[in-house]
């Protein structure tokens, strides 16, 4: 490797906002014909880095060198003027233009659209993209927005590419395609960085990993010849175990009854359709489903938050009596005396209030306690200690405001949360979405633990590996129905992969 | 050798400054802005710029009475603000606090004219009490009930109201002209004093500043510890948070307009009843859309608006002497308040960013203030 000229390297590049050291001293190269995974827990500065290299930070210290000149990137531009581009795990598009326009957006010179949209079909038959250049981006999707924000960046000439998180959003088959187009890329002489944390992608896909810890640089490695155990264990920087506990469910009874649940959206399409199954007490219900499937307005439904059209929920308490949820609201609910707690799939925007601190946000479900018509605030601080304790939150102090914490650390304080009310009824959704390795075992040991104490788990995951090592019992939807309910232990992921794209499964493989 | 050129600053974003610190660089604002009015003062009019410091400061505070009425001024303006801040924290915009005034003044006037003489004094007090708060809150009710039940658009209804207010007043000014002719409805039972609130403490100016006082406290408690308070901060911050934890938004919309609308209602009732003894169109003087600025620029903290609407009072107050003094005429005293307000919100931008200036060989220069 000495003898190539590494297309990108990073020396002693620090780089901090207020006391905190996002990045410190890294050095990294990053080379041409090769596939770089960059690993870190969340928070350990991998997309802080990366910002410095596309422009949109400066970093404090350290510097640059593309193709061995050192160089200054001072805005998005330079960083274009360099071939470096960025695809970020959030779009940057307009909706309401096509894609050749947002492509164009930006550039110097006359607007030729014509001319741009025969670039991007080049570009698409070069790498084997499949998007139409005059397609509107709102009614895209997901995987066509992003090959989009990729073509952006390779129709500026980029030939060193970064990719934060790419799919995290994306199916498996999705996930696939990109991969393949990425390969191309690689052999067609681009370096590209891909930020992930799922390990089996690093691995199907990286030629070489180069890791992070707490804004410092770890180490780096040709993929070949490392393992992930020993990739996470650097990753934390102590020996992790990589196994989800799946303990027999204990007297499982049945906790909620869901009868013939359809939900309409405001445009009368069905997003639920004829839904029934049973989630029981002791046991980790599982859900599965391509994204949009109705996995969000089912939880939706039982949290009192979505107007049904017709079907019935019901709460079965230990004595038997039966209590139906539909038409109450979360409120109601509550006094019912149902403990239902609920992790919504938008942390900031419906969790939690992201400019409220700790403390606050430990009082949303329960500052209504008491008659007196103020707030008590010393509960709610000593719950917010006991999570940062128990879960080991970081965090500066417990009057910070969430949104400051990084992802896993939100994700730790919502459903630290949600579980401290004891619920009997645990819904989350997405619970590891963005979270690192080490956070989303945290999460897991947490809800088996309320699985253990006897509560009915609901778990929407999107991650197929997990859903089949976690939960008891497997629900697959499909376009708002109901797929199959097949059992977490025995099942396998093809099964349960062709029963979310076609009802009851395509037979077996 | 080193082709690559640093760029000659970059601006970073600042942690949480300490309160002193963030302080220090409103007052550093406040000392570069009143050199840069001595220039433009000297440069444009040639008159000496102390001079016009002093003027503006006896404007404010040059004689017993100038000093109670900057105080009372104050007092209404605080009253004003103090009012929208409950719909500012829930990200409602009240641009309405005008009408809403003026509505609790015309209520106010209502009752002393048609009930002086028919009933005793107090209960003339208690009833425009009672109408000026109920007439406020109701302009507060219709905008908040649409937004509630159709999510119109509040800035557009609230900025309606203030009309409809308006010519309402304007109406009956017309009905009730006295004397005949002059267009305006002229002191209320000038001879009996009926419906006037009672002086306190022997000034007629310390009732508004004491209320003013008093409401201030009262609703730093009630935004800071009460559940209210704590519904319309997670109602602003995110309605969908809001239904997730089974708070009813739409209920609290209504019942922080009401209380913005009331306060506002009882500013009215102060402006007729205890301080003009009349009312006009003009009564409220343009206040209900300053106290917008005033309410923002103190961050929505009850206490801190006590500030703001001092510093706004004063230049305010300051302004208008300079322009009799040195016979200005008010635009000059408008550009000095403008020149100052921009480097007082300019200064924001250096609380919450500072800027790396390029790095000298070898040794770092970091401007903090």
């Amino acid at each position: 490797m000495e003898s190539k000229t590494a297309a990108v390297s990073l020396r002693n590049i620090t780089k901090s906002f207020g006391p905190v050291v996002a990045n410190d001293k890294v050095n990294l190269d990053i080379y041409r014909g090769e596939i770089l995974a960059l690993l870190g827990e969340n928070g350990s500065g991998k997309t802080t880095l990366m910002n410095m290299l596309s422009g949109i930070y400066f970093p404090d210290e350290g510097q640059i060198f593309i193709n061995g000149k050192e160089t200054v990137i001072r805005s998005p531009k330079d960083a274009y003027a360099c071939g470096i581009g960025m695809v970020h795990q959030h779009f940057k598009l307009i909706d309401v233009l096509s894609a050749a326009e947002n492509v164009a957006l930006g550039m110097k010179g006359r607007l030729n659209l014509k001319k741009t949209s025969e670039k991007i079909r080049n570009i698409c038959d070069k790498y084997g993209f499949d998007v139409d250049p005059d397609q509107k981006i709102y009614s895209m999707s997901v995987s066509q927005k992003q090959t989009v924000e990729i073509i952006k960046v390779l129709y500026r000439g980029a030939d060193i590419l970064i990719l934060d998180e790419p799919t995290a959003v994306l199916t498996p088959q999705e996930t696939e395609k990109l991969f393949a187009v990425l390969r191309n890329m690689r052999n067609d002489g681009k370096a590209i960085i891909i930020i992930t944390h799922k390990m089996h992608e690093v691995e199907s896909l990286s030629d070489r990993v180069a890791v992070l810890r707490r804004g410092c640089f770890v180490g780096d490695m040709a993929t070949k010849e490392t393992n992930a155990q020993e990739m996470t264990d650097m990753m934390v920087g102590h020996k992790v175990t990589l196994n989800i506990a799946r303990p027999e469910p204990v007297n499982p009874k049945p906790r909620l009854k869901v009868e013939g649940l359809s939900v309409k959206d405001e445009d009368g399409i069905y997003k639920l359709k004829n839904v029934s199954f049973e989630a029981r007490s002791g046991e980790i219900l599982g859900i599965a489903g391509i994204s949009g499937c109705g996995q969000k307005e089912l939880l939706e439904s039982i949290a009192g938050l979505q107007v049904t059209e017709s079907g019935s929920i019901t709460y079965i308490n230990d004595d038997g009596s039966a209590e139906e949820l539909i038409g109450k609201d979360p409120r109601k609910i509550m006094d019912m005396g149902v403990a239902l707690s609920f992790v919504p799939e938008d942390r900031l925007g419906m969790g939690l209030v992201g400019d409220m601190d700790l403390t606050d946000n430990m009082m949303l479900r329960s500052f209504r306690n008491g008659r007196s018509m103020f707030t008590d605030r010393k509960t709610p601080k000593d719950l917010a200690q006991t999570v940062v304790n128990d879960l080991e939150v970081v965090t500066p102090g417990l009057s910070t405001p969430v949104r400051r914490l990084s992802g896993g650390n939100v994700q730790k304080v919502l459903v630290g949360r949600e579980i401290s009310s004891c619920p009997t009824v645990l819904m989350t959704a997405y619970a590891v979405r963005g979270l690192d390795i080490n956070s989303s075992y945290t999460i897991y040991n947490l809800i088996n633990e309320q699985k253990e104490k006897g509560s009915a788990v609901i778990f929407v995951g999107e991650d197929l590996d997990v859903l089949l090592e976690l939960a008891d019992r497997i629900l697959v939807l499909c376009g708002g129905e109901v797929s199959g309910i097949v059992d977490g232990r025995t099942t396998d992921k093809n099964t349960v992969g062709s029963m979310m794209t076609q009802i009851g499964g395509t037979g077996h493989e | 050798m080193n082709k690559a050129k640093d760029p000659l600053f970059h601006i970073v974003k600042r942690d949480a400054l300490p309160w002193y610190k963030s302080l220090g660089i409103r007052l550093i604002a406040i000392l570069a802005a009143l050199i840069v009015c001595a220039v433009v003062t000297t440069i444009l009019t040639g008159i000496n710029p102390i001079q016009v410091y002093v003027s503006i400061f006896l404007g404010a505070f040059g004689t017993a009475r100038k000093t109670w009425i900057t105080f009372q001024n104050i007092a209404i303006l605080l009253l004003i603000s103090l009012a929208l801040t409950p719909a500012f924290r829930m990200r409602f915009w009240n641009i309405g606090g005008e009408g809403q005034v003026l509505i609790g003044g015309l209520a106010a006037a209502v009752c002393m004219i048609t009930l002086a003489d028919k009933v005793p004094n107090v209960v003339v007090i208690l009833l425009m009490i009672v109408c000026s708060l109920g007439a406020g809150a109701i302009w507060g009710l219709i905008p908040a009930f649409f937004k509630a039940k159709w999510n119109t658009n509040e800035t557009l209804s609230t900025l309606m109201m203030n009309y409809i207010a308006t010519q309402l007043v304007a109406f009956y000014t017309i009905v009730w002209e006295m004397p005949k002719g002059s267009g305006k409805i002229g002191i209320i039972n000038q001879n009996t004093n009926v419906g006037w609130l009672p002086e306190i403490g022997g000034s007629k100016y310390l009732l508004s500043i004491v209320v003013a006082v008093l409401v201030t406290v009262l609703m730093y408690i009630y935004l800071t510890y009460s559940k209210h308070g704590y519904e319309i901060e997670v109602v602003g911050e995110s309605e969908r948070t809001a239904r997730y934890v089974g708070i009813k938004v739409e209920k609290v919309i209504i019942r922080t307009m009401l209380l913005s609308g009331a306060i506002c209602g009882l500013v009215g009732l102060l402006l007729v009843g205890g301080i003009n003894h009349t009312v006009t169109t003009t009564i409220a003087n343009g206040q209900g859309f300053t106290a917008v600025l005033v309410s923002w620029m103190a961050k929505f903290n009850p206490f801190t608006m006590i500030a703001t609407s001092f510093l706004i009072i004063f230049l305010n107050r300051g302004a208008s002497e300079i322009s009799t003094t040195f016979g200005l005429n008010q635009s000059f005293a408008d550009i000095l308040t403008g020149i100052i307000l921009f480097f007082i919100i300019g200064c924001e931008f250096f609380i919450a960013y500072q800027i790396h200036f390029r790095k000298k060989p070898e040794r770092r220069m970091i401007v903090n203030d």
